[in-house]
C-alpha cells in the first residue's frame, strides 16, 4: 500500500501519546474481540489453558503485541529494518498467515474507537490504519 | 440459510431499535470515503468530495448515509432469508451502480467502527461477534447478483 508520510507519522505519534497508557487494556481487549467474531484465530493459541476474555493469556498476550506496537511507532520512520527480528519470528517461529495482521488491526481500530471516540477521528482513523497495513507489511518481510 | 441463536436476534434488534439513522449513517459513509479513498468513485457527481472536510460538510454524502442504512432494514425484518431481501438491490449494485463488493467490506468496517464509538462499554466483544456476521450475511447477500 501506500507509505506514510510525515503527517500520517506526526498523526500516529500524536494519537500514540494519548493512548499508550491504556496499551494493555486495548491489547487485551483486541485480542478478546478478535477470538470471538473470527474464531479460526483462535488455531494459533491451541495450547493455552484459557481463551476467555480478562484471562492470563490473552492479558499477557495483548500486552505483548502492543508492545509490539509500540516498538513500530518508536521505528516508524524504518518499519522493514525496526521490525526485522519480529518479522522472522513470525514468519519462521509462529508462521501466522500474514492475512491476520490486516483481522486484528480491525479489532485494534474497534478498541480505539471505543475507548476513545472523540479522538479517533476518520482523519486519525485513516493514517493509524496505514500505519497498522505498514506495520503488517514489515512483519510480513521475512516470510518468503 | 444462516442459522440464528435468540441471543443473536435480540442483540440484531436492539442495535438497530435504538440506532440513530441520522447521526449513524453519515458518519459511517464519510469514514468510508476518508480512510478508503477510491470508494469515493462512485460520488463525483456529489460534488465537493475531494478532502475530509469536503466529505464532512456535504450535505448529499451525509443524506446518502442515511439511505445506505437504512438499507440494513431489510435484513433486520428478514433475519431467516436474508439471501433472498436483497437480490434486488444486488442487481442494482452490480448492473447499474457497479460497485466492487469488496467496497461493501470497506462501508461495514467503517460502520462497525462508528457503533464501537457510539455504544461504548456496551459494545461487548459478543457483539461485536454479531454485528459483524449480520453485516457479513448482508454484504454476501449483496454480492449473489454479481456475474
Amino acid at each position: 500500500m501506500t507509505s506514510l508520510t510525515d503527517k500520517d507519522k506526526a498523526t500516529v505519534k500524536a494519537l500514540w501519546a494519548k493512548i499508550s497508557k491504556s496499551a494493555d487494556v486495548i491489547g487485551a481487549d483486541a485480542l478478546a474481540r478478535m477470538f470471538a467474531v473470527y474464531p479460526q484465530t483462535k488455531t494459533y493459541f491451541s495450547h493455552w489453558p484459557d481463551m476467555s476474555p480478562g484471562s492470563g493469556p490473552v492479558k499477557a498476550h495483548g500486552k505483548k503485541v502492543m508492545g509490539g506496537v509500540a516498538d513500530a511507532v518508536a521505528c516508524i520512520d524504518d518499519l522493514t529494518g525496526g521490525l526485522q527480528a519480529k518479522s522472522e519470528l513470525h514468519a519462521f517461529k509462529l508462521r501466522v498467515d500474514p492475512a491476520n495482521f490486516k483481522t486484528l488491526s480491525h479489532c485494534i481500530n474497534v478498541v480505539i474507537s471505543n475507548m476513545f471516540p472523540k479522538d479517533f477521528t476518520p482523519e486519525v482513523h485513516v493514517a493509524f490504519d496505514k500505519f497498522l497495513a505498514s506495520v503488517s507489511l514489515a512483519l510480513s518481510d521475512k516470510y518468503r | 440459510m444462516v442459522e440464528w441463536t435468540d441471543q443473536e436476534r435480540k442483540i440484531i434488534a436492539g442495535i438497530f431499535a435504538n440506532l440513530d439513522y441520522n447521526d449513524i449513517g453519515p458518519k459511517a459513509l464519510r469514514r468510508c470515503l476518508i480512510v478508503y479513498p477510491w470508494t469515493q468513485r462512485h460520488f463525483s457527481s456529489y460534488g465537493s468530495i475531494n478532502t475530509p472536510e469536503a466529505i464532512q460538510s456535504n450535505q448529499k454524502i451525509a443524506d446518502h448515509g442515511i439511505k445506505v442504512l437504512h438499507g440494513l432494514d431489510r435484513a433486520v425484518k428478514n433475519m431467516d432469508n436474508i439471501k433472498a431481501a436483497y437480490t434486488e438491490l444486488s442487481i442494482l449494485h452490480s448492473e447499474k451502480l457497479h460497485v466492487d463488493p469488496d467496497n461493501f467490506k470497506c462501508l461495514s468496517d467503517c460502520l462497525t467502527i462508528v457503533i464501537a464509538a457510539k455504544l461504548k462499554d456496551a459494545f461487548t466483544a459478543d457483539m461485536q461477534a454479531t454485528f459483524q456476521k449480520f453485516l457479513a450475511v448482508v454484504v454476501s447477500a449483496l454480492g449473489t447478483q454479481y456475474h
